[in-house]
């Protein structure tokens, strides 16, 4: 990877056969570019790599006073 | 659970000493007046419904969002949350405090980071596609302040509700979704009360998931629609008559609408993801006004976001249609336009204003009743 200078985007090389065939296959996609198709595919298994919230992330008193608003509104039993 | 965005659910709510003594004196500290719609951002950024923001956009952060729909981090993000201010109306600058009151009550204390100059015709062309100063969206970005103030917030005292026994935080909805045992929820945005449409298109997500998070709007409206009060009553009477209870919760959310179309749709998304939603259900026209938005473009504007993690629901434009006695649209249904009743919000408004009520293949009893015993359905 080499960076360009420009903060915003840096440069990956893949293979040349690589990059021929994303080339051929976002053609009439809507994808303008093999970069912006290469990102597209990133972000998508970066996101899905990502750890799920497990819902620990309330303290038991906290969690308790919640649970005690939505009792007094009606929205727990 | 679906984490929230940016992977932080944000709590901006200040507690302790320091809350006490600068909510009701604001002491040296400088002090802005904010009107609804800001106080309304400030308010949904402290209650983490805007995670992962902190505060009022800074200047990458506004850039990113304006040229790549992107905060700085790369994290999707569609409509610029910011503090315009008139200039020579806050004598504080970066690096200092100040107070953002709201009808006569320190809100918030915000640290100014930064501050930066807004050229309205950029802000309006990248969010809303123009410039058109009869776009609502547009017109109030004309009416801003030049100058732009960006930093992380601390609340103080919170906005008004008008409806707070329906006011659910992203804190609250997410326990109740884990207590009720709900690994899936699709939420429905609304600005009208129900018509049988909406219901049918509601009750077919809800077929595909856990539960169902009817999520209406309230706040600033344009003159001629359905007042909010009569928006909850109807939605109350058709929950009450006809969804399983343990499947549904309804709840407010205080927030202005930009009528960003395609942009709004991708803000509205995150909120819901926020609330701990796993899908959304978006319509034809989502959050669109006139004719500045192709009918669909709220749906296609999806495929570019892969790393957004809550799943759209795209629905067509439903109707009644007489010939095959159910709710149909033009996908599974043949018949002609005499055969259609369609279920056009302008048109319900109309019925009511006339002093009818909707026919029941457009409307259930129990909310025409509603809506007709209302005083005043429409804002004035």
């Amino acid at each position: 990877m080499t960076d360009n200078g420009d903060k915003k985007y840096s440069t990956i090389s893949i293979p040349k056969p690589l990059f021929d065939k994303i080339k051929g296959r976002i053609d009439g996609t809507g994808f303008n570019s093999v970069s912006s198709y290469v990102t597209y595919v990133l972000r998508q298994v970066i996101s899905q790599d990502e750890p799920k919230d497990e819902g620990d992330v309330f303290s038991k008193e906290d969690e308790e006073k919640i649970k005690e608003r939505l009792r007094s509104l009606g929205y727990l039993d | 659970m679906i984490n929230p965005h940016g992977g932080e659910l944000i709590d901006r709510n200040m507690e302790g000493p320091a809350r006490e003594r600068l909510a009701v004196d604001p002491q040296d500290i400088p002090v802005f007046d904010i009107d609804n719609d800001i106080a309304s951002d400030l308010q949904n950024i402290a209650d983490g419904n805007y995670s992962p923001l902190t505060g009022f956009m800074t200047r990458n952060d506004y850039d990113n969002v304006l040229e790549h729909m992107r905060l700085e981090n790369d994290v999707p993000w569609t409509i610029p949350i910011i503090l315009p201010v008139p200039e020579g109306a806050v004598s504080a600058g970066e690096g200092d405090d100040l107070i953002l009151r709201h009808n006569g009550r320190n809100m918030a204390v915000m640290k100014i980071e930064e501050e930066f100059e807004l050229d309205p015709a950029r802000h309006s062309q990248a969010v809303f596609g123009t410039t058109d100063p009869e776009h609502p969206g547009v017109a109030v970005v004309n009416e801003y302040g030049k100058r732009v103030l960006g930093g992380e917030i601390w609340l103080l005292n919170e906005m008004e509700s008008p409806f707070p026994t329906y006011h659910l935080k992203p804190a609250e909805t997410r326990v109740l979704f884990q207590e009720r045992g709900w690994e899936t929820v699709v939420a429905f945005q609304t600005r009208n009360p129900p018509h049988v449409g909406h219901e049918y298109l509601q009750k077919t997500a809800l077929t595909m998931t856990d539960g169902l998070l009817i999520n209406p709007v309230i706040g600033r409206k344009k003159q001629g629609d359905f007042t909010d009060r009569v928006i909850l009553d109807s939605y109350d009477a058709l929950i009450d008559h006809y969804y399983p209870k343990d499947r549904v919760v309804l709840s407010t959310l205080q927030m202005v609408m930009r009528y960003a179309g395609p942009r709004e749709a991708i803000h509205h998304s995150i909120i819901r993801k926020n609330f701990g939603c796993t899908h959304f259900i978006v319509g034809r026209d989502h959050a669109g006004v006139g004719n500045y938005y192709e009918p669909f473009a709220a749906q296609e504007i999806f495929s570019e976001f892969a790393d957004l993690e809550i799943k759209p629901f795209f629905f067509r434009s439903f109707k009644y249609c007489h010939a095959c006695m159910s709710v149909v649209n033009e996908k599974t249904c043949p018949h002609p336009d005499e055969k259609i009743t369609n279920f056009a919000g302008t048109m319900v408004r109309k019925i009511v204003n006339e002093g009818a009520i909707p026919p029941p293949e457009m409307m259930r009893a129990e909310v025409a009743e509603v809506i007709k015993a209302a005083e005043v359905p429409f804002v004035q």
